[in-house]
């Protein structure tokens, strides 16, 4: 046995050529099904979401990828419901969220929206204390019990990476934070209320490249108890952080798959042209 | 399937540029590779000790162009962070020109031991120069399916390369039998059969060029698998 310590200079012959197992959509348990999804702005003039097939694998990180305007903060957007508040938007098809449709009449929108957290690419704190931005949602509910909300307002900011940074000034306002520290701040103010999924449009086009290398680190831990979906302009990112790519194009989807495949060979031209920065 | 010629079309036209430079690179080196073994193999077969010297003077060429493309495409990679068929590209040219680098030290062994052989007759020679032959064969169709990022053409010289295989083996036993017959050439044979075994060599560096064209085209890597596999895989996709 020592002899083969010296051998291998203690490394684990077993565990030598064995990267991550290869990801496969069939083996996933699936959170959020997509089934012919169409979206019209303008009363029907502009079709912006057309015949959307797909499913969401559960606490894997989702990444969108697509040119301006190629409707994946749309589709986003489609999973809380966002898009209920711009006028004259039509929306056939279905979405499933863990098997309940998300337009049924019976459901709650309000509910929808606990529980699924929405963070956008500018950092939105509200103008109040760091620990109330966070303890906002609870309060909401009715929680005001201040032991409840002590523990959730740490557990929150200790999920989002800021709680070494800001544990002492938990009563200043939100507001006087850098950039990156704002953003980690809304991520933990969504993961207080304990949603399912985490919605992420460009979280990090605003940051500083260490802050965005926090944002990426904090997306990789907190798949462990999340499902991420993120749509992001930087191809590098969404190849670091994602499970899973889509790549949309003029409102369809054009590719999806397990993201090594696609960075490494698209099976669509289209989305080789886009990656590789190529006239499409 | 990519096409290196397609490397033409990116919005950025810096990068087109930065991957046919390094893409002609990798030819040039190819061609330098051919005219190197073709050289060698000329002075052993002719006994010519002057152009044996030029090979082994030449090689630093070869290994300079090694060093200067692979600094090209680690440029390449920090300013591009190229992905699918570009980073399949970069990745296929890395390894290609370990590989040429290789054959060229190969050429050069041939063009050192030549020097040492004397005193043969035709008889010995005649087989030694039918396996060159289909070496040099090989290793140019594996350049001009490098150029032209062809895949069946690959396969083609992934095949001939393993019937260059047998044919060494028979050569080396019909060395053996000459070593045998007259042991006082065992020196003299025993570089020519270093000198086979050389070019036994370049046709297996000249197989993993192969295999890299048919990473960079078509994203399958088809090492270490059997021929008949090789063939189905390439087929299927």
């Amino acid at each position: 046995m020592s002899q083969n310590n010296t051998l291998t200079r203690g490394v684990d012959i077993a565990s030598i050529g064995r990267g991550e197992p290869s990801l496969d959509l069939e083996n996933e348990n699936i959170c959020v099904e997509v089934k012919d999804l169409n979206l019209y702005y303008g009363g029907g003039d502009k079709h912006a979401l057309k015949g959307i097939n797909m499913r969401i694998p559960e606490k894997r990180v989702t990444a969108y990828i697509g040119p301006s305007g190629c409707g994946k903060s749309t589709l986003l957007r489609c999973f809380n419901r966002m898009n209920d508040l711009v006028d004259g938007v039509k929306i056939n098809g279905e979405i499933l969220l863990d098997g309940e449709d998300i337009h049924a009449p019976s459901l709650n929108v309000a509910d929808l929206r606990r529980r699924v957290g929405m963070v956008f690419q500018k950092p939105n704190p509200f103008p109040k204390s760091i620990y109330e931005n966070v303890a906002y949602g609870l309060r909401l509910q009715g929680i005001n019990d201040r032991r409840v909300l002590d523990e959730v307002v740490e557990t929150s900011l200790k999920g989002a990476a800021l709680w070494d940074e800001v544990k002492d000034r938990l009563h200043d306002n939100a507001l006087g934070m850098s950039g990156g520290q704002q953003q980690r701040l809304v991520i933990a103010r969504a993961i207080a209320i304990e949603p399912e999924i985490l919605l992420l449009d460009e979280p990090a086009s605003a940051l500083d490249p260490i802050s965005t290398l926090k944002i990426e680190e904090l997306i990789h831990e907190l798949k462990d108890d999340y499902t991420i979906v993120i749509v992001t302009h930087n191809m590098q990112q969404a190849a670091r952080v994602s499970d899973y790519t889509a790549f949309m194009y003029l409102g369809e989807l054009i590719e999806f798959g397990d993201t090594s495949t696609i960075f490494t060979n698209p099976r669509e031209k289209q989305t080789e042209d886009y990656i590789t920065g190529r006239y499409g | 399937m990519s096409d290196v010629r397609d490397v033409t079309q990116h919005i950025s036209q810096r990068f087109n540029a930065e991957l046919r430079h390094l893409h002609n690179q990798v030819l040039g080196m190819g061609g330098l590779v051919e005219e190197q073994l073709a050289n060698a193999i000329t002075a052993l077969t002719e006994g010519d000790e002057q152009l044996a010297k030029k090979v082994y003077n030449n090689d630093y060429t070869i290994n300079a162009l090694e060093v200067s493309i692979d600094e090209e495409c680690t440029q390449v990679i920090v300013r591009r962070q190229p992905a699918a068929s570009d980073l399949r590209l970069i990745m296929a040219v890395i390894k290609t020109i370990n590989d040429l680098e290789r054959i060229g030290d190969e050429a050069e062994n041939i063009a050192r031991m030549s020097i040492k052989i004397t005193g043969l007759t035709q008889k010995h020679y005649v087989s030694f120069i039918h396996l060159s032959e289909r070496v040099r064969e090989v290793l140019h169709g594996a350049l001009d399916a490098f150029a032209r990022s062809d895949t069946d053409e690959a396969v083609d010289v992934i095949r001939s390369t393993f019937k260059i295989d047998d044919e060494y083996e028979s050569l080396a036993r019909q060395l053996m039998t000459y070593m045998m017959e007259d042991q006082r050439m065992i020196p003299v044979i025993l570089n020519l059969l270093g000198s086979a075994r050389a070019l036994e060599r370049i046709a297996a560096h000249t197989r993993n060029v192969c295999e890299n064209i048919i990473y960079f085209a078509k994203g399958t890597d088809v090492r270490h698998i059997s021929l008949e596999q090789l063939e189905e895989q390439t087929r299927e996709h």
